[in-house]
Protein backbone atom coordinates (compact mmCIF):
# COMPACT_ATOMS: atom_id res chain seq x y z
CA UNK A 1 0.00 0.00 0.00
CA UNK A 2 2.81 2.36 0.81
CA UNK A 3 4.58 1.56 -2.45
CA UNK A 4 3.26 2.51 -5.87
CA UNK A 5 5.38 2.11 -9.03
CA UNK A 6 8.41 2.02 -6.80
CA UNK A 7 7.54 5.29 -5.11
CA UNK A 8 7.42 5.42 -1.35
CA UNK A 9 4.04 7.09 -0.84
CA UNK A 10 4.74 7.91 2.81
CA UNK A 11 7.88 9.76 1.86
CA UNK A 12 6.28 11.49 -1.13
CA UNK A 13 3.19 12.71 0.71
CA UNK A 14 5.29 13.72 3.69
CA UNK A 15 7.41 15.96 1.46
CA UNK A 16 4.34 17.23 -0.35
CA UNK A 17 2.89 18.30 3.00
CA UNK A 18 6.09 20.06 4.00
CA UNK A 19 6.04 21.75 0.60
CA UNK A 20 2.44 22.80 1.04
CA UNK A 21 3.20 24.31 4.45
CA UNK A 22 6.25 26.19 3.19
CA UNK A 23 4.11 27.24 0.24
CA UNK A 24 1.48 28.64 2.60
CA UNK A 25 4.08 30.93 4.14
CA UNK A 26 5.48 31.85 0.72
CA UNK A 27 1.96 32.74 -0.39
CA UNK A 28 1.20 34.90 2.67
CA UNK A 29 4.50 36.78 2.41
CA UNK A 30 4.48 37.29 -1.34
CA UNK A 31 0.85 38.40 -1.18
CA UNK A 32 1.81 41.14 1.28
CA UNK A 33 4.72 42.16 -0.94
CA UNK A 34 2.48 42.24 -4.03
CA UNK A 35 -0.14 44.44 -2.35
CA UNK A 36 2.47 46.90 -1.11
CA UNK A 37 4.31 46.95 -4.42
CA UNK A 38 1.06 47.58 -6.30
CA UNK A 39 0.19 50.81 -4.56
CA UNK A 40 3.53 52.13 -3.27
CA UNK A 41 5.76 50.78 -6.07
CA UNK A 42 8.36 49.85 -3.49
CA UNK A 43 9.71 46.44 -2.66
CA UNK A 44 9.40 46.02 1.09
CA UNK A 45 12.64 44.40 2.15
CA UNK A 46 11.44 44.53 5.75
CA UNK A 47 8.70 41.97 5.06
CA UNK A 48 10.87 39.09 6.30
CA UNK A 49 11.95 40.93 9.45
CA UNK A 50 8.31 41.78 10.13
CA UNK A 51 7.40 38.11 9.79
CA UNK A 52 10.11 37.41 12.37
CA UNK A 53 8.73 40.22 14.54
CA UNK A 54 5.28 38.60 14.36
CA UNK A 55 6.68 35.28 15.56
CA UNK A 56 8.64 36.97 18.37
CA UNK A 57 5.66 39.04 19.50
CA UNK A 58 3.59 35.86 19.73
CA UNK A 59 6.37 34.21 21.73
CA UNK A 60 6.86 37.18 24.07
CA UNK A 61 3.11 37.64 24.53
CA UNK A 62 2.80 34.03 25.62
CA UNK A 63 5.89 34.11 27.87
CA UNK A 64 5.33 37.41 29.64
CA UNK A 65 1.67 38.27 29.28
CA UNK A 66 0.11 34.85 29.04
CA UNK A 67 -1.60 35.79 25.77
CA UNK A 68 -2.73 32.58 24.08
CA UNK A 69 -2.02 31.54 20.50
CA UNK A 70 -5.58 32.38 19.47
CA UNK A 71 -5.46 35.87 20.89
CA UNK A 72 -2.02 36.37 19.37
CA UNK A 73 -3.37 35.39 15.96
CA UNK A 74 -5.61 38.48 16.13
CA UNK A 75 -3.60 40.89 18.29
CA UNK A 76 -0.15 40.44 16.75
CA UNK A 77 -1.19 41.28 13.17
CA UNK A 78 -2.99 44.36 14.54
CA UNK A 79 0.09 45.51 16.45
CA UNK A 80 2.37 44.77 13.51
CA UNK A 81 -0.05 46.52 11.14
CA UNK A 82 -0.01 49.57 13.39
CA UNK A 83 3.80 49.59 13.36
CA UNK A 84 3.59 49.36 9.57
CA UNK A 85 1.28 52.36 9.50
CA UNK A 86 3.75 54.36 11.60
CA UNK A 87 6.63 53.20 9.40
CA UNK A 88 4.84 54.32 6.21
CA UNK A 89 3.70 57.61 7.67
CA UNK A 90 6.99 58.70 9.27
CA UNK A 91 9.74 56.87 7.37
CA UNK A 92 8.54 56.08 3.86
CA UNK A 93 6.23 59.00 3.10
CA UNK A 94 8.87 61.72 3.57
CA UNK A 95 10.92 60.12 0.75
CA UNK A 96 7.96 58.86 -1.30
CA UNK A 97 8.63 61.38 -4.07
CA UNK A 98 12.28 60.44 -4.41
CA UNK A 99 13.53 57.56 -6.53
CA UNK A 100 11.96 54.30 -5.28
CA UNK A 101 15.47 52.99 -4.72
CA UNK A 102 15.63 55.14 -1.57
CA UNK A 103 12.53 53.58 -0.03
CA UNK A 104 13.84 50.15 -0.96
CA UNK A 105 17.09 50.87 0.86
CA UNK A 106 15.11 52.28 3.77
CA UNK A 107 13.07 49.11 4.18
CA UNK A 108 16.28 47.10 3.91
CA UNK A 109 17.71 49.22 6.74
CA UNK A 110 14.61 48.65 8.86
CA UNK A 111 15.02 44.90 8.31
CA UNK A 112 18.65 45.00 9.46
CA UNK A 113 17.80 47.10 12.53
CA UNK A 114 14.98 44.76 13.57
CA UNK A 115 17.05 41.65 13.02
CA UNK A 116 20.03 43.15 14.85
CA UNK A 117 17.86 44.25 17.74
CA UNK A 118 16.37 40.80 18.25
CA UNK A 119 19.75 39.09 17.90
CA UNK A 120 21.08 41.44 20.57
CA UNK A 121 18.16 40.80 22.92
CA UNK A 122 17.56 37.09 22.42
CA UNK A 123 20.65 35.65 20.73
CA UNK A 124 20.42 33.70 17.54
CA UNK A 125 19.74 30.23 18.90
CA UNK A 126 15.97 30.34 18.55
CA UNK A 127 13.03 29.80 20.88
CA UNK A 128 10.32 27.21 20.69
CA UNK A 129 6.62 27.98 20.82
CA UNK A 130 4.24 25.20 21.92
CA UNK A 131 1.68 23.92 19.46
CA UNK A 132 -1.74 25.11 20.66
CA UNK A 133 -3.58 22.37 22.53
CA UNK A 134 -6.54 22.30 20.17
CA UNK A 135 -4.17 21.14 17.43
CA UNK A 136 -2.04 18.62 19.30
CA UNK A 137 -1.99 15.18 17.74
CA UNK A 138 -2.90 14.37 14.18
CA UNK A 139 -4.91 12.26 11.82
CA UNK A 140 -3.67 8.96 10.45
CA UNK A 141 -4.50 8.89 6.76
CA UNK A 142 -4.00 5.71 4.67
CA UNK A 143 -0.81 7.05 3.11
CA UNK A 144 0.51 9.49 5.70
CA UNK A 145 0.28 10.95 9.19
CA UNK A 146 -1.16 14.47 9.14
CA UNK A 147 -0.38 16.57 12.23
CA UNK A 148 -3.41 18.72 13.02
CA UNK A 149 -1.48 21.97 13.36
CA UNK A 150 0.06 21.53 9.91
CA UNK A 151 -3.35 20.99 8.40
CA UNK A 152 -4.50 24.15 10.17
CA UNK A 153 -1.62 26.16 8.67
CA UNK A 154 -2.62 25.19 5.15
CA UNK A 155 -6.33 25.83 5.72
CA UNK A 156 -5.88 29.14 7.59
CA UNK A 157 -3.41 30.54 5.04
CA UNK A 158 -5.67 29.56 2.19
CA UNK A 159 -8.63 31.26 3.87
CA UNK A 160 -6.64 34.45 4.49
CA UNK A 161 -5.16 34.45 0.96
CA UNK A 162 -8.46 33.78 -0.79
CA UNK A 163 -10.23 36.29 1.46
CA UNK A 164 -7.65 38.95 0.60
CA UNK A 165 -7.88 38.12 -3.10
CA UNK A 166 -11.67 38.36 -2.95
CA UNK A 167 -11.52 41.69 -1.13
CA UNK A 168 -9.16 43.16 -3.72
CA UNK A 169 -10.71 41.73 -6.87
CA UNK A 170 -14.42 41.71 -6.02
CA UNK A 171 -15.28 44.56 -3.65
CA UNK A 172 -15.62 48.33 -3.95
CA UNK A 173 -12.72 48.80 -1.54
CA UNK A 174 -10.62 46.57 -3.78
CA UNK A 175 -11.67 48.59 -6.83
CA UNK A 176 -10.29 51.70 -5.11
CA UNK A 177 -7.06 49.85 -4.48
CA UNK A 178 -6.74 48.58 -8.06
CA UNK A 179 -7.59 52.00 -9.49
CA UNK A 180 -5.21 53.71 -7.05
CA UNK A 181 -2.48 51.34 -8.21
CA UNK A 182 -3.05 52.45 -11.81
CA UNK A 183 -3.61 56.18 -11.49
CA UNK A 184 -3.37 57.67 -7.99
CA UNK A 185 -3.58 61.29 -9.22
CA UNK A 186 -6.95 60.70 -10.88
CA UNK A 187 -8.24 58.92 -7.79
CA UNK A 188 -7.40 62.04 -5.79
CA UNK A 189 -9.31 64.12 -8.32
CA UNK A 190 -12.29 61.81 -7.79
CA UNK A 191 -12.21 62.70 -4.10
CA UNK A 192 -10.39 59.69 -2.68
CA UNK A 193 -7.84 60.23 0.07
CA UNK A 194 -4.99 58.36 -1.62
CA UNK A 195 -2.28 59.07 1.00
CA UNK A 196 -4.53 57.53 3.67
CA UNK A 197 -5.21 54.56 1.39
CA UNK A 198 -1.47 54.08 0.87
CA UNK A 199 -0.82 54.11 4.62
CA UNK A 200 -3.58 51.61 5.37
CA UNK A 201 -2.51 49.36 2.49
CA UNK A 202 1.05 49.28 3.76
CA UNK A 203 -0.27 48.47 7.23
CA UNK A 204 -2.37 45.63 5.82
CA UNK A 205 0.44 44.16 3.71
CA UNK A 206 2.74 44.22 6.72
CA UNK A 207 0.04 42.74 8.97
CA UNK A 208 -0.12 39.74 6.62
CA UNK A 209 3.56 39.09 7.38
CA UNK A 210 2.85 39.45 11.10
CA UNK A 211 0.04 36.91 10.76
CA UNK A 212 2.39 34.52 8.94
CA UNK A 213 4.88 34.98 11.78
CA UNK A 214 2.36 33.90 14.42
CA UNK A 215 1.35 30.91 12.28
CA UNK A 216 5.00 29.95 11.91
CA UNK A 217 5.99 30.22 15.59
CA UNK A 218 4.83 26.69 16.58
CA UNK A 219 6.43 24.93 13.58
CA UNK A 220 9.65 26.79 12.93
CA UNK A 221 12.13 27.86 15.55
CA UNK A 222 11.50 31.51 16.55
CA UNK A 223 14.83 33.15 15.77
CA UNK A 224 16.00 36.56 14.53
CA UNK A 225 17.12 35.25 11.14
CA UNK A 226 13.99 33.22 10.35
CA UNK A 227 12.70 36.04 8.15
CA UNK A 228 15.83 36.81 6.17
CA UNK A 229 16.23 33.15 5.21
CA UNK A 230 12.67 32.98 3.98
CA UNK A 231 12.62 36.35 2.24
CA UNK A 232 15.22 35.43 -0.39
CA UNK A 233 13.02 32.57 -1.53
CA UNK A 234 9.94 34.77 -1.38
CA UNK A 235 11.60 37.34 -3.65
CA UNK A 236 12.34 34.60 -6.17
CA UNK A 237 8.67 33.60 -5.97
CA UNK A 238 7.51 37.17 -6.50
CA UNK A 239 9.71 37.37 -9.59
CA UNK A 240 8.31 34.07 -10.89
CA UNK A 241 4.71 35.12 -10.27
CA UNK A 242 5.13 38.61 -11.66
CA UNK A 243 5.25 41.81 -9.61
CA UNK A 244 1.93 43.20 -8.50
CA UNK A 245 -0.35 40.29 -9.41
CA UNK A 246 -2.43 39.35 -6.36
CA UNK A 247 -3.71 35.99 -7.59
CA UNK A 248 -0.30 35.28 -9.11
CA UNK A 249 1.44 35.78 -5.76
CA UNK A 250 -0.85 33.28 -4.04
CA UNK A 251 -0.76 30.59 -6.73
CA UNK A 252 2.98 30.87 -7.27
CA UNK A 253 3.65 30.79 -3.52
CA UNK A 254 1.76 27.55 -3.01
CA UNK A 255 2.96 26.08 -6.30
CA UNK A 256 6.62 26.73 -5.58
CA UNK A 257 6.23 25.19 -2.11
CA UNK A 258 4.94 22.03 -3.76
CA UNK A 259 7.68 22.07 -6.41
CA UNK A 260 10.22 22.36 -3.62
CA UNK A 261 8.59 19.46 -1.73
CA UNK A 262 8.57 17.22 -4.80
CA UNK A 263 12.21 18.01 -5.47
CA UNK A 264 13.05 17.10 -1.90
CA UNK A 265 11.62 13.65 -2.56
CA UNK A 266 12.91 12.95 -6.05
CA UNK A 267 16.25 14.78 -6.02
CA UNK A 268 16.94 16.22 -2.55
CA UNK A 269 20.28 17.74 -3.61
CA UNK A 270 18.44 20.31 -5.75
CA UNK A 271 15.72 21.22 -3.26
CA UNK A 272 17.42 24.43 -2.13
CA UNK A 273 18.04 25.64 -5.65
CA UNK A 274 15.00 24.47 -7.57
CA UNK A 275 13.01 27.69 -7.01
CA UNK A 276 15.90 29.79 -8.31
CA UNK A 277 16.21 27.48 -11.27
CA UNK A 278 12.51 27.99 -12.03
CA UNK A 279 13.07 31.73 -11.65
CA UNK A 280 15.84 31.73 -14.24
CA UNK A 281 13.73 29.71 -16.69
CA UNK A 282 10.68 31.94 -16.21
CA UNK A 283 12.77 35.09 -16.64
CA UNK A 284 14.20 33.74 -19.89
CA UNK A 285 10.79 32.82 -21.32
CA UNK A 286 8.46 35.39 -19.76
CA UNK A 287 10.43 38.27 -18.24
CA UNK A 288 7.33 39.86 -16.66
CA UNK A 289 6.65 36.67 -14.68
CA UNK A 290 3.95 34.05 -15.04
CA UNK A 291 1.08 36.37 -14.06
CA UNK A 292 2.69 39.78 -14.61
CA UNK A 293 1.70 42.19 -17.35
CA UNK A 294 4.28 42.92 -20.03
CA UNK A 295 5.46 46.49 -19.66
CA UNK B 1 -23.98 80.17 -36.37
CA UNK B 2 -24.46 81.23 -32.79
CA UNK B 3 -27.97 82.63 -32.93
CA UNK B 4 -29.60 79.64 -31.25
CA UNK B 5 -27.62 79.89 -28.08
CA UNK B 6 -27.00 83.54 -27.47
CA UNK B 7 -30.17 84.37 -25.62
CA UNK B 8 -28.68 83.36 -22.28
CA UNK B 9 -25.38 85.14 -22.72
CA UNK B 10 -26.50 88.56 -21.70
CA UNK B 11 -27.60 87.38 -18.29
CA UNK B 12 -24.18 85.97 -17.40
CA UNK B 13 -23.39 88.64 -14.90
CA UNK B 14 -26.48 88.00 -12.84
CA UNK B 15 -25.85 84.24 -12.63
CA UNK B 16 -24.50 82.67 -9.50
CA UNK B 17 -20.74 82.35 -9.83
CA UNK B 18 -19.62 78.69 -9.60
CA UNK B 19 -15.93 79.11 -10.28
CA UNK B 20 -13.69 82.16 -9.99
CA UNK B 21 -9.99 82.00 -10.67
CA UNK B 22 -7.77 84.99 -9.93
CA UNK B 23 -4.07 85.40 -10.65
CA UNK B 24 -3.50 81.65 -10.88
CA UNK B 25 0.11 80.57 -11.34
CA UNK B 26 1.06 76.91 -11.74
CA UNK B 27 4.41 75.17 -11.78
CA UNK B 28 5.71 71.73 -12.68
CA UNK B 29 9.02 71.49 -10.87
CA UNK B 30 11.01 74.48 -12.12
CA UNK B 31 8.80 75.22 -15.11
CA UNK B 32 6.33 78.04 -14.71
CA UNK B 33 3.31 77.01 -16.81
CA UNK B 34 0.45 79.36 -15.90
CA UNK B 35 1.22 83.08 -15.55
CA UNK B 36 -1.69 84.65 -13.73
CA UNK B 37 -4.95 83.27 -15.08
CA UNK B 38 -8.22 85.11 -14.34
CA UNK B 39 -11.54 83.61 -15.29
CA UNK B 40 -15.02 83.20 -13.96
CA UNK B 41 -17.90 80.89 -14.79
CA UNK B 42 -21.53 81.24 -13.75
CA UNK B 43 -23.99 78.48 -13.04
CA UNK B 44 -25.24 76.69 -16.14
CA UNK B 45 -22.62 78.24 -18.40
CA UNK B 46 -20.62 76.26 -20.90
CA UNK B 47 -17.25 77.92 -21.35
CA UNK B 48 -14.34 76.74 -23.45
CA UNK B 49 -10.60 77.18 -23.17
CA UNK B 50 -9.23 77.49 -26.69
CA UNK B 51 -5.62 77.67 -27.74
CA UNK B 52 -2.79 75.79 -29.32
CA UNK B 53 -1.16 72.74 -27.80
CA UNK B 54 1.02 73.75 -24.87
CA UNK B 55 -0.86 76.99 -24.24
CA UNK B 56 -1.69 75.84 -20.69
CA UNK B 57 -5.32 74.78 -21.13
CA UNK B 58 -5.00 71.28 -19.65
CA UNK B 59 -2.75 72.65 -16.93
CA UNK B 60 -5.49 75.12 -16.00
CA UNK B 61 -7.91 72.23 -15.43
CA UNK B 62 -5.32 70.25 -13.51
CA UNK B 63 -4.42 73.28 -11.42
CA UNK B 64 -8.09 73.66 -10.47
CA UNK B 65 -8.02 70.02 -9.27
CA UNK B 66 -4.68 70.56 -7.48
CA UNK B 67 -2.95 68.04 -9.71
CA UNK B 68 0.04 70.21 -10.59
CA UNK B 69 3.31 70.48 -8.71
CA UNK B 70 2.66 73.89 -7.15
CA UNK B 71 0.07 76.62 -7.60
CA UNK B 72 -0.61 80.09 -6.24
CA UNK B 73 -3.33 82.71 -6.57
CA UNK B 74 -6.96 82.06 -5.83
CA UNK B 75 -9.48 79.45 -6.96
CA UNK B 76 -12.94 79.89 -5.48
CA UNK B 77 -15.34 77.00 -6.10
CA UNK B 78 -18.95 77.52 -5.04
CA UNK B 79 -17.80 80.28 -2.73
CA UNK B 80 -15.02 78.22 -1.09
CA UNK B 81 -11.37 79.19 -1.48
CA UNK B 82 -9.47 76.02 -2.50
CA UNK B 83 -5.92 77.14 -3.20
CA UNK B 84 -4.65 75.41 -0.06
CA UNK B 85 -7.12 72.53 -0.12
CA UNK B 86 -5.94 68.88 -0.33
CA UNK B 87 -6.52 67.38 -3.78
CA UNK B 88 -8.95 64.73 -2.59
CA UNK B 89 -11.25 67.32 -0.98
CA UNK B 90 -11.83 69.37 -4.13
CA UNK B 91 -14.11 66.83 -5.84
CA UNK B 92 -16.44 67.01 -2.85
CA UNK B 93 -17.25 70.63 -3.71
CA UNK B 94 -19.13 69.24 -6.70
CA UNK B 95 -16.27 69.03 -9.20
CA UNK B 96 -16.07 66.37 -11.90
CA UNK B 97 -12.82 66.03 -13.85
CA UNK B 98 -12.47 64.17 -17.12
CA UNK B 99 -8.77 63.96 -18.07
CA UNK B 100 -7.45 64.19 -21.61
CA UNK B 101 -6.23 60.58 -21.58
CA UNK B 102 -9.72 59.62 -20.30
CA UNK B 103 -8.29 57.69 -17.36
CA UNK B 104 -10.27 54.49 -17.80
CA UNK B 105 -8.85 51.88 -15.43
CA UNK B 106 -7.75 48.69 -17.17
CA UNK B 107 -7.95 46.60 -14.00
CA UNK B 108 -11.65 47.47 -13.61
CA UNK B 109 -14.55 46.45 -15.82
CA UNK B 110 -16.92 49.01 -17.34
CA UNK B 111 -19.40 48.91 -14.49
CA UNK B 112 -16.66 49.09 -11.84
CA UNK B 113 -15.22 52.10 -13.67
CA UNK B 114 -18.63 53.70 -13.71
CA UNK B 115 -19.27 53.08 -10.02
CA UNK B 116 -15.74 53.99 -8.89
CA UNK B 117 -15.77 57.71 -8.07
CA UNK B 118 -17.61 58.35 -4.82
CA UNK B 119 -20.75 60.50 -4.99
CA UNK B 120 -19.94 64.13 -4.25
CA UNK B 121 -23.53 65.37 -4.26
CA UNK B 122 -26.81 63.56 -3.83
CA UNK B 123 -28.55 64.31 -7.13
CA UNK B 124 -26.26 62.55 -9.59
CA UNK B 125 -27.46 60.97 -12.81
CA UNK B 126 -28.74 57.48 -11.95
CA UNK B 127 -27.10 54.40 -13.40
CA UNK B 128 -30.30 53.56 -15.30
CA UNK B 129 -30.32 57.00 -16.85
CA UNK B 130 -26.66 56.69 -17.79
CA UNK B 131 -27.25 53.36 -19.50
CA UNK B 132 -30.21 54.95 -21.31
CA UNK B 133 -27.98 57.83 -22.42
CA UNK B 134 -25.15 55.46 -23.48
CA UNK B 135 -26.66 52.06 -24.42
CA UNK B 136 -23.25 50.77 -25.52
CA UNK B 137 -21.97 50.99 -21.97
CA UNK B 138 -24.83 48.80 -20.74
CA UNK B 139 -24.15 46.15 -23.37
CA UNK B 140 -20.47 46.06 -22.50
CA UNK B 141 -20.76 46.61 -18.75
CA UNK B 142 -18.76 43.47 -17.88
CA UNK B 143 -15.95 44.14 -20.39
CA UNK B 144 -12.56 45.33 -19.25
CA UNK B 145 -12.65 49.14 -19.25
CA UNK B 146 -9.84 49.64 -21.73
CA UNK B 147 -11.28 47.11 -24.20
CA UNK B 148 -13.91 49.67 -25.19
CA UNK B 149 -13.55 51.73 -28.35
CA UNK B 150 -12.19 55.26 -27.97
CA UNK B 151 -15.69 56.73 -28.22
CA UNK B 152 -17.11 54.33 -25.66
CA UNK B 153 -14.22 55.05 -23.29
CA UNK B 154 -14.92 58.76 -23.63
CA UNK B 155 -18.59 58.20 -22.84
CA UNK B 156 -17.60 56.10 -19.84
CA UNK B 157 -15.22 58.80 -18.60
CA UNK B 158 -18.01 61.35 -18.88
CA UNK B 159 -20.73 59.07 -17.46
CA UNK B 160 -18.57 58.25 -14.46
CA UNK B 161 -18.43 61.85 -13.25
CA UNK B 162 -22.12 62.46 -14.03
CA UNK B 163 -23.06 59.63 -11.67
CA UNK B 164 -21.22 61.36 -8.79
CA UNK B 165 -23.56 64.32 -8.96
CA UNK B 166 -20.75 66.72 -9.80
CA UNK B 167 -22.30 69.95 -11.09
CA UNK B 168 -19.14 71.66 -12.28
CA UNK B 169 -17.50 69.62 -15.02
CA UNK B 170 -13.93 70.09 -16.24
CA UNK B 171 -13.66 68.28 -19.57
CA UNK B 172 -10.31 67.98 -21.32
CA UNK B 173 -10.34 67.37 -25.09
CA UNK B 174 -13.28 65.01 -25.02
CA UNK B 175 -13.67 64.89 -28.82
CA UNK B 176 -10.03 64.17 -29.58
CA UNK B 177 -9.60 61.36 -32.09
CA UNK B 178 -13.29 60.45 -32.22
CA UNK B 179 -15.50 59.80 -35.25
CA UNK B 180 -17.86 62.65 -36.28
CA UNK B 181 -20.97 60.70 -35.33
CA UNK B 182 -19.64 60.28 -31.76
CA UNK B 183 -18.60 63.92 -31.58
CA UNK B 184 -22.18 64.78 -32.53
CA UNK B 185 -23.47 62.51 -29.76
CA UNK B 186 -21.18 64.22 -27.23
CA UNK B 187 -22.46 67.64 -28.33
CA UNK B 188 -26.02 66.45 -27.68
CA UNK B 189 -25.05 65.13 -24.26
CA UNK B 190 -23.37 68.42 -23.33
CA UNK B 191 -26.49 70.34 -24.37
CA UNK B 192 -28.60 68.03 -22.17
CA UNK B 193 -26.26 68.64 -19.23
CA UNK B 194 -26.38 72.37 -19.77
CA UNK B 195 -30.16 72.19 -19.80
CA UNK B 196 -29.98 70.46 -16.41
CA UNK B 197 -28.09 73.47 -15.09
CA UNK B 198 -24.61 71.95 -14.97
CA UNK B 199 -21.63 74.25 -15.30
CA UNK B 200 -19.02 73.13 -17.82
CA UNK B 201 -15.46 74.22 -18.52
CA UNK B 202 -14.33 72.58 -21.73
CA UNK B 203 -10.81 72.39 -23.12
CA UNK B 204 -11.29 71.89 -26.82
CA UNK B 205 -9.22 71.71 -29.95
CA UNK B 206 -12.21 71.13 -32.22
CA UNK B 207 -13.59 74.64 -32.60
CA UNK B 208 -16.45 73.51 -34.82
CA UNK B 209 -17.63 71.27 -31.98
CA UNK B 210 -17.28 73.96 -29.35
CA UNK B 211 -18.63 77.03 -31.18
CA UNK B 212 -22.32 76.12 -31.44
CA UNK B 213 -22.68 74.86 -27.86
CA UNK B 214 -20.54 77.27 -25.81
CA UNK B 215 -21.64 80.51 -24.19
CA UNK B 216 -18.18 81.99 -23.98
CA UNK B 217 -14.63 81.21 -25.01
CA UNK B 218 -11.33 82.06 -23.36
CA UNK B 219 -8.32 82.00 -25.64
CA UNK B 220 -5.02 80.98 -24.04
CA UNK B 221 -1.48 81.51 -25.20
CA UNK B 222 1.79 80.86 -23.36
CA UNK B 223 0.06 80.41 -20.01
CA UNK B 224 -1.99 83.62 -20.26
CA UNK B 225 -5.61 84.28 -21.16
CA UNK B 226 -5.32 86.61 -24.13
CA UNK B 227 -8.92 86.99 -25.24
CA UNK B 228 -12.46 86.45 -24.04
CA UNK B 229 -15.06 85.95 -26.76
CA UNK B 230 -18.81 85.75 -26.19
CA UNK B 231 -20.85 83.48 -28.44
CA UNK B 232 -22.56 86.47 -30.09
CA UNK B 233 -19.17 88.00 -30.99
CA UNK B 234 -17.94 84.91 -32.80
CA UNK B 235 -18.60 86.16 -36.30
CA UNK B 236 -16.93 89.54 -35.86
CA UNK B 237 -13.94 87.95 -34.08
CA UNK B 238 -13.44 85.01 -36.43
CA UNK B 239 -10.32 86.54 -37.95
CA UNK B 240 -8.77 87.13 -34.55
CA UNK B 241 -9.55 83.59 -33.38
CA UNK B 242 -8.03 82.14 -36.52
CA UNK B 243 -4.83 84.01 -35.81
CA UNK B 244 -4.66 82.72 -32.25
CA UNK B 245 -5.62 79.16 -33.04
CA UNK B 246 -3.68 78.92 -36.25
CA UNK B 247 -6.56 77.29 -38.14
Amino acid sequence: MAEFLGINLFGLFGQLLVGLINGSFYALLSLGLAIIFGLLKIINFAQGAIYMLGAFLAYLALQYLGISYWAALIVVPLVVGLLGILMERFLIRPIANEDHLYSLLLTFGVALVLQGLFTHLFGSSGMSYPIPEAFSGGIKLPFMYLPNYRAWIVVASLVVCVGTWWMIEKTKLGAYLRAGTENPALMQAFGINVPLMVTLTFGFGVALAGFAGVMAAPVYSVSPDMGSNLLIVVFAIVVIGGMGSIGGAIITGLGMGIVEGLTKYFYPEASNTVIFLVMVIVLLIKPAGLFGKEA
Amino acid sequence: MSTNHTSADHTNNTRREKLRISDLHAFYGESHILHGIDLSIGQGELVTLLGRNGAGRSTTLKAIMNMVGRRSGSIVINGTETINMAAHKIAHLGMGFCPEERGIFSSLNVEENLMLPPAVRSDGVSVDEIYEMFPNLYERRFSQGTRLSGGEQQMLALARILRTGANILLLDEITEGLAPVIVQKLAEVLMQLKARGLTILLVEQNFRFAAPIADRHYVMEHGHIVEEVHAHELIEKTELLNTYLGV
